[in-house]
C-alpha cells in the first residue's frame, strides 16, 4: 500500500513537514512524561494518506497512539479527522473511489495490508457514531448482535456478555428490567450508551467515537462523557470532537487537525495551555474555525 | 402575498381535500352497496319447495320428513292446475280440428312455461339435465317465471322513431271461453302455496361444487383455484423479487446496464396483463413445454410476472429507506454485507416489503386476463395441491368473467355471479386487512 508515487507530494509539502516532524518529536517526548509511561503504541501511522478521488484528505500523518488512553482528535469541518477515524476501521472502504496510502499499524498489524479481512478488523476496531444508531430490535438482541455475528451461539454466554457489556456502559442499572423492549424506546443518552455497549461486546481494542455526543442534550452529554471516563483504561478510545471544552473534559491526549495535516499533537494540558504552534493556539483561542 | 390571501388558500385547499375524501367514501358506498346486495343474495334468498328437494337428492342435505310434508302439500296445491290441464286436453280431443288447430301450439308453450316453474310433472319420464329436473328453487326467479306464465310478452315497433315499448298481454285471453281460463287465476293466488318459499341460508355457496355449470351448487372450486393460483404466484414472486430489489438496491450501483435493467423493470409494471397471458402461453406451455395444456402452474407462473415488477420496485425503495446508520452499525461490529442485510436490513424493510406484497396477492387474486390462456376452464372439479401441476381450474375473475357474458342461461344465476363478485371483493378486502394488521405488528415491534 505505501504509495511509491509520493514524492513528489514530500517536496510540496516540505515546509509543512519539518513542522509536523518537530511537532512528532515533541509529541513523543510528552508521551512518555505521562503517568501512563509505558504503554505500548497500540495505533500508528506512518505517512499515512487517505484519498478521495483526486483530494487527499488526510495527508502523509503519522502519530502514535498509545494503548489505555482517550485521545481527541479536533479540528475545523473538513479537516479529515472524521476521514482519519474511519480509516483505523475502514469504514471508508464503503464509499467508492476512496483509497488509502502510508501505512497504518493497529497493534503491529498493517490496517490496510492485503488480505486483512475487514470482517476481524471491525471486531478488533468499534465503532460509535453520531447519531445513536441502535437497531430497532430489542435491547438485548442489540448487545448480542455483534458477538452472535461473530459465533457465539449458547445462550447464557450471550446473556452474561450483555450484562457485562451493559454494566460497563452504566445502562445496566437502568434497563435491567426491560432487556426485551425495542432499544428506540430509550431516551437518546440512553441509545448512545447502548451503542457503546454494543461496540464493547465484541471485545475490540480500540474504540472509536465519531462526535458522539453531538446529536444530545446537554445531561447526556455528561453521562456520555463520564462514561468515556470510565472506560478508560480498559479500552483504548479515539474521540473526534468539535467541542473543545469535551475534548479538554475527556481526553489525555489531544490531536489538532487542519486541512487533512496533523498540525499538533500532545497531552491534552499541554495542547490546550501552551500550544506550540500557531495555529493550533488561533483554533483553540477561537480565532477561526 | 397578503395574510387574508393565504389564509383563504390555506383553508380552501384543506377543504378541497376533504371534500375529495367525502367524494371518494361515497362513490366507494355506491360501488360496493350494490355488490353486497346482489351478491349476498346468493347466502340468503327464499328457496322454494324445489330447492330443498334439489339440496336432499343431489347434496344429500335437509330434513327427510319435514321435506315430503312439503312435497305433499305443494302437490296438493298444485293438483288443480294440473286438473285443469288435463280437463283442456280432453276438451281438445273432444272438440273438432279446427279447435286443437288453434289451441295446440299456444297450449304447449303454456305447458312448457308451467314446467320451467314447476318442475317436471310427477310420473312423466326423468330429464337429462339436473336444470330441467327441477322447479324454480328461488322464489324472486319463480315470481318471474310465474309473470310469464301470466303475461305474454311483445314489443310495440308503432313508434319507428325510438325503441320498441313492451307490451304485455295476460296470456288468459288466449284461452277466453275455454275451461283453461281459471288456471291463471289459481296460479297468481296459490303460487306460494305451490312454491312453498321459506327464507334460506346457504353459506355453504363457498364451499359446494358447483351443479350443471353453476346453475345450481357453490363456488368452491372457483375459490380454490383463486388460492392457488393467488398463493402460487407469491410463491414465485417474493423470493425472486426481494431477491432481485436487494441485488438492485444492495450490490448493483449505479451502471448504465443496472439504470437499462430498472427502466426494463418500470416498463414490465405498465404491460398490459393480457400481454402476460399470452406470453405465458407462449412461453411456458408452447415453448418450455411446463405442462402439456393449460395449468394451475403455469398459471401461477404467469401472475408472478405479472407482480414481480411492483414487489421489485417497492422492496427495493423499502431497503433503500432503511436508514444508513443501520448498515454503518452492523458493519462497524464486524458484520459482513449478507449478515447486515439478512439481520439487519430486510427486518426493518419488512413494513414496505410486506405492504408491496399484499397488494400483489390482491392483485394476482383478481386479474383474469394473464390466467384465459393459462390455468383458467369455466367449469371443472376443486383440484387436489398435486393436481396444480398439470391441470386447468375454475377460478373466480374468470368465471365472473364467463358467467357475465358467455353462460347460456345467464338471467337465471346472475346470483350466482355476483356471490362470485361479491366473494372476490371480500377475499381482497380480508387480504388487505390481514396486510394492514400483519404490517401494524411489524412497525410496531420495529418502532418500539
Amino acid at each position: 500500500m505505501e504509495g511509491s508515487d509520493t514524492g513528489g507530494l514530500l517536496e510540496l509539502n516540505s515546509s509543512r513537514k519539518k513542522d509536523l516532524v518537530q511537532v512528532e518529536s515533541n509529541g513523543q517526548k510528552n508521551l512518555f512524561n505521562l503517568e501512563s509511561a509505558g504503554k505500548n503504541n497500540l495505533l500508528t501511522a506512518e505517512r499515512f494518506s487517505v484519498f478521495y478521488g483526486e483530494n487527499e484528505a488526510v495527508r502523509k500523518i503519522d502519530i502514535k497512539i498509545p494503548e489505555g488512553l482517550v485521545t481527541a482528535i479536533i479540528g475545523p469541518s473538513g479537516c479529515g479527522k472524521s476521514t482519519f477515524l474511519r480509516a483505523v476501521n475502514r469504514m471508508n472502504d464503503l464509499i467508492p473511489g476512496c483509497k488509502a496510502s502510508g501505512v497504518l499499524r493497529l497493534d503491529g498489524q498493517d490496517i490496510y495490508a492485503q488480505g486483512v479481512d475487514t470482517v476481524m478488523l471491525r471486531k478488533e476496531v468499534g465503532m460509535v457514531f453520531q447519531k445513536p444508531n441502535p437497531f430497532p430490535k430489542s435491547i438485548f438482541d442489540n448487545i448480542s448482535f455483534g458477538p452472535r455475528i461473530h459465533g457465539i451461539r449458547d445462550k447464557s454466554k450471550l446473556s452474561a456478555i450483555v450484562e457485562k457489556s451493559l454494566r460497563q456502559a452504566a445502562l445496566w442499572d437502568e434497563v435491567k428490567d426491560r432487556l426485551g423492549d425495542n432499544a428506540l424506546r430509550l431516551s437518546g443518552g440512553q441509545q448512545q450508551r447502548l451503542c457503546i455497549a454494543r461496540a464493547i461486546a465484541v471485545k475490540p481494542k480500540i474504540l472509536l467515537m465519531d462526535e458522539p455526543a453531538s446529536a444530545l442534550d446537554p445531561r447526556s452529554t455528561a453521562s456520555i462523557e463520564d462514561l468515556i471516563a470510565e472506560l478508560k483504561g480498559r479500552y483504548t478510545i479515539l474521540i473526534v470532537t468539535h467541542n473543545m471544552q469535551q475534548a479538554a473534559r475527556v481526553s489525555d491526549l489531544t490531536a489538532f487537525f487542519y486541512e487533512g495535516d496533523l498540525i499538533e499533537f500532545g497531552e491534552t494540558s499541554q495542547i490546550f495551555t501552551k500550544p506550540r504552534i500557531k495555529r493550533t493556539e488561533d483554533y483553540i483561542t477561537g480565532r477561526f474555525g | 402575498m397578503e395574510v387574508g390571501t393565504r389564509k383563504l388558500l390555506d383553508r380552501s385547499f384543506t377543504s378541497v381535500g376533504f371534500l375529495a375524501i367525502i367524494l371518494m367514501a361515497v362513490s366507494l358506498v355506491i360501488l360496493l352497496q350494490p355488490i353486497i346486495i346482489r351478491g349476498g343474495k346468493a347466502f340468503v334468498f327464499k328457496g322454494t319447495v324445489e330447492y330443498r328437494k334439489l339440496m336432499r337428492e343431489q347434496f344429500g342435505r335437509g330434513n327427510v320428513e319435514e321435506l315430503s310434508m312439503d312435497l305433499e302439500e305443494a302437490r296438493l296445491a298444485r293438483k288443480p292446475v294440473y286438473d285443469l290441464l288435463d280437463a283442456f286436453e280432453n276438451e281438445m280431443k273432444e272438440q273438432d280440428s279446427s279447435f286443437r288447430r288453434q289451441y295446440r301450439a299456444d297450449f304447449r308453450e303454456l305447458k312448457e312455461l308451467l314446467e320451467e316453474l314447476l318442475g317436471p310433472r310427477e310420473g312423466e319420464r326423468r330429464r337429462a339435465l339436473i336444470r330441467k329436473q327441477y322447479g324454480q328453487t328461488r322464489h324472486d326467479r319463480s315470481l318471474v317465471k310465474l309473470r310469464h306464465v301470466i303475461y305474454i310478452e311483445g314489443y310495440d315497433y308503432s313508434d319507428t322513431s325510438g325503441m320498441g315499448v313492451k307490451v304485455e298481454t295476460p296470456r288468459a285471453e288466449l284461452f277466453t271461453g275455454t275451461s283453461l281460463e281459471p288456471l291463471f287465476g289459481i296460479l297468481e293466488t296459490d303460487i306460494g302455496k305451490m312454491m312453498k318459499p321459506k327464507l334460506t341460508v346457504y353459506w355453504r355457496f363457498l364451499f359446494d361444487k358447483s351443479i350443471d355449470a353453476h346453475f345450481f351448487g357453490g363456488i368452491w372450486p372457483e375459490m380454490l383455484g383463486t388460492f392457488y393460483l393467488a398463493f402460487g404466484a407469491m410463491l414465485f414472486a417474493i423470493p425472486l423479487g426481494i431477491i432481485t430489489a436487494i441485488y438492485l438496491a444492495e450490490y448493483a450501483g449505479t451502471g448504465r446496464f443496472v439504470s437499462l435493467i430498472r427502466i426494463c423493470i418500470s416498463s414490465l409494471a405498465g404491460v398490459p396483463s393480457v400481454v402476460f397471458g399470452l406470453f405465458g402461453l407462449a412461453f411456458f406451455i408452447n415453448t418450455v413445454h411446463i405442462s402439456s395444456s393449460k395449468s394451475v402452474l403455469v398459471g401461477a407462473m404467469t401472475l408472478a410476472l405479472l407482480i414481480l415488477p411492483t414487489i421489485i420496485r417497492a422492496s427495493e425503495e423499502a431497503i433503500l429507506a432503511v436508514p444508513h446508520g443501520f448498515r454503518e452499525a452492523s458493519m462497524s461490529l464486524g458484520a459482513g454485507k449478507w449478515h447486515t442485510i439478512v439481520r439487519v436490513v430486510l427486518p426493518a424493510a419488512l413494513p414496505g416489503i410486506l405492504t408491496s406484497t399484499i397488494i400483489s396477492l390482491g392483485r394476482a387474486a383478481g386479474e383474469t386476463a394473464p390466467i384465459i390462456f393459462t390455468a383458467a376452464v369455466s367449469v371443472g372439479k376443486p383440484l387436489s395441491l398435486f393436481q396444480t401441476f398439470s391441470q386447468p381450474t375454475p377460478a373466480l375473475p374468470w368465471n365472473i368473467y364467463n358467467l357475465a357474458t358467455e353462460h347460456e342461461a345467464v338471467d337465471e344465476i346472475r346470483h350466482v355471479q355476483y356471490g362470485m363478485v361479491f366473494t372476490l371483493v371480500m377475499m381482497v378486502f380480508l387480504l388487505n386487512l390481514a396486510a394492514i394488521i400483519l404490517r401494524a405488528r411489524v412497525s410496531k415491534r420495529l418502532r418500539g
